[in-house]
């Protein structure tokens, strides 16, 4: 298999990487890292399940401020509380969101989880006592591992144990994911996508199954919101804004959402394109909107669609 | 007190005919094409953005500035055929692909028209300066509302009118209501869909960029003003029923309205209500209040 040859040289690449390459481009790998995170579960919603959510960034935002919060108000600073707090508070909030949302599929439940993140983000932009509005709220570097990493400067902090801290993170999220789209209740869910009805008439209750899916991407997205937050120091509302939930799933389908592995090439290929094109032309947005038009039009399986010649077609037709 | 009243109801009213115009350019396409159009906000911001600028070329060319409207909604017009290269260029290659496709696709005009705005106009606000103030202020019930307010109502108002009949009494609108009907039996039937797409999806992108045309004046134009409007747009199509055009006048006068209360009464509330009666709509009546009827 080549399989774990690529992987085991992907692992490499990654631990061997603070040493290696530049610290500009370890600071990019930082985002990378929390979007993958992210992008694991959203793809469980979207390649997995087949809903398309364009609310997601909700969860992000719920992760970051959780992370912003407890460690600016509260003064919990230690990632290791920081993490599963977020991961609870996506639930919290997933749990009736999604309950109401996958009562409906296709346009309807776009339509639905949209509402729904603009609803946060409104909350985030007027209620300026609890939020911050605008500005938002600053995230205080957390201490990882019990430790505050006083000696080291904030470039350093970053490129070193937090580095390492998201990439364990990271495969963590992977290696779970892995197992839960392997397990029974990723084959259901794979059911349901392709067919509800026989999906219904083995016995799985499809809407249950459905919202298992949403909660799981949701804590998904809230690990990886308070992942987010910490390179960038400051969390405010557009987190949680509907374009942000368009560009990760942008991401996805970059990558290819067929594939499991697509989300995270998605989330690679997207931070460090972005950051060429806005090198040499400010106008990233013409050139990724370029991009997205071509993919949906020729590309459907995105680059991994690309790269997977042989495997079978993707899948994109109305059934 | 009615003065205060009829001043927060007619600032309503003013939003809800622009929120009409572009819900109105969004449901067409929905009932015809079935595609959710995301950037149908960016063709509001695009609409805007140029009449700002046939304005500014009227005007410094020696028009008379009581005449401005016209080159504005020309501009406004104009600009909307754009569609044409939209639809032809991108949207006809995804008729047949799944919803989340089409959706993305027109996200990705949404980021593309973004930039091009801001390449094009810079990042700055522009705006028509007080020109609108040329045809004076009315006196209403004690409160003063801007002649050009009315204006655009009045013109809305019989938009919603023309569309109205353009779809029931007319040939095109037969055709229109029997494609958004059943695609297959008015293809078997001789109609040619490529070119009822093309026109159908021209109209809305048409109706987009003028209300964002007849905005202009009473604000400025901001490169962000489309991604803005598009969730209310959005908001209203979902109050409103998608693809009904009853329903996105009622859906905008509903938005409009409510927002404009809801900003003198309590601003924090402003568009976080109605996105709960969005989300109350979705929940208890996803079809919205009209949303039956196709086109």
């Amino acid at each position: 298999m080549r399989t774990p040859v690529v992987l085991s040289l992907v692992g490499i690449a990654f631990l061997g990487l603070p040493v290696l390459a530049p610290t500009y481009y370890v600071t990019l790998m930082l985002p990378f890292m929390a979007y993958g995170v992210v992008l694991l579960g959203l793809n469980l919603l979207f390649g997995y399940t087949g809903l398309v959510s364009f609310g997601h960034a909700l969860f992000i935002g719920i992760g970051a401020y959780t992370g912003a919060v407890l460690t600016t108000h509260l003064g919990v600073r230690h990632m290791e509380l920081i993490l599963p707090a977020a991961a609870l508070a996506a639930a919290v909030v997933a749990a009736p969101v999604g309950a109401l949302c996958v009562r409906y599929v296709k346009i309807y439940f776009g339509m639905l989880t949209l509402a729904f993140g603009m609803v946060f983000y409104t909350f985030l932009l007027k209620f300026y006592r609890l939020t911050g509005g605008d500005e938002g709220m600053r995230m205080l570097r957390p201490y990882l591992l019990g430790s505050e990493w006083s000696g080291f400067s904030k470039t350093a902090y970053l490129i070193g144990p937090y580095y390492y801290f998201s990439l364990a993170v990271l495969v963590l999220a992977t290696l779970l994911m892995w197992r839960i789209v392997r397990s029974p209740f990723g084959l259901c869910l794979k059911t349901i996508r392709d067919n509800p009805l026989k999906a219904e008439s083995l016995g799985v209750s499809v809407p249950r199954y459905r919202w298992y899916a949403f909660m799981i991407s949701a804590v998904y997205a809230g690990v990886g919101g308070a992942l987010l937050a910490t390179p960038t120091g400051n969390v405010d509302p557009t987190l949680a804004y509907w374009t942000h939930s368009g560009n990760i799933v942008f991401m996805v389908l970059l990558g290819g959402f067929s594939s499991f592995f697509g989300p995270l090439l998605g989330a690679f290929a997207f931070i460090f394109l972005q950051d060429t094109v806005m090198s040499v032309f400010p106008y990233w947005r013409l050139i990724f909107g370029a991009v997205l038009a071509f993919i949906v039009i020729f590309a459907p399986g995105g680059l991994m669609g690309l790269f997977a010649r042989r495997r079978r077609p993707v899948e994109v037709s109305r059934a | 007190m009615t003065a205060n009243l009829v001043n927060i109801l007619m600032g309503g009213v003013f939003h809800a005919a622009i929120l009409f115009l572009v819900a109105a350019g969004l449901q067409v396409v929905f009932g015809v094409q079935k595609i959710f159009n995301l950037a149908c906000g960016s063709f509001y911001a695009l609409g805007a953005y140029t009449g700002v600028s046939a304005v500014g070329y009227f005007t410094a060319h020696g028009g008379p500035p009581a005449l401005f409207i016209i080159p504005l909604a020309l501009g406004g017009l104009a600009v909307g055929l754009v569609g044409v290269v939209v639809e032809r260029g991108l949207l006809r290659f995804v008729y047949d692909r799944d919803e989340t496709f089409q959706l993305l696709l027109t996200f990705a005009l949404v980021l593309m028209l973004e930039d091009l705005i801001r390449m094009t106009w810079g990042t700055a606000p522009v705006s028509t300066g007080g020109l609108y103030l040329n045809y004076g202020q009315a006196r209403i019930l004690g409160a003063t509302v801007p002649v050009y307010n009315l204006i655009v109502i009045a013109a809305s108002l019989a938009i919603a009118l023309g569309i109205g009949w353009l779809l029931s009494r007319t040939v095109f609108g037969r055709i229109i209501r029997a494609a958004a009907d059943n695609r297959e039996m008015a293809e078997a039937l001789g109609v040619d869909m490529r070119w009822v797409y093309v026109r159908v999806f021209t109209l809305g992108t048409m109706l987009g960029t003028l209300g964002g045309a007849l905005v202009i004046p009473a604000t400025a134009a901001m490169s962000e003003m489309g991604i803005e409007l598009i969730v209310e747009a959005f908001a209203v199509v979902v109050i409103g029923g998608l693809g009904s055009m009853r329903g996105a006048f009622v859906g905008a006068l509903v938005v409009g309205v409510l927002r404009s209360v809801a900003i003198s009464v309590y601003p924090e509330l402003e568009m976080l209500l109605i996105y709960l009666i969005v989300i109350a709509v979705l929940i208890w009546r996803p079809r919205g209040l009209f949303g039956t009827a196709a086109a």
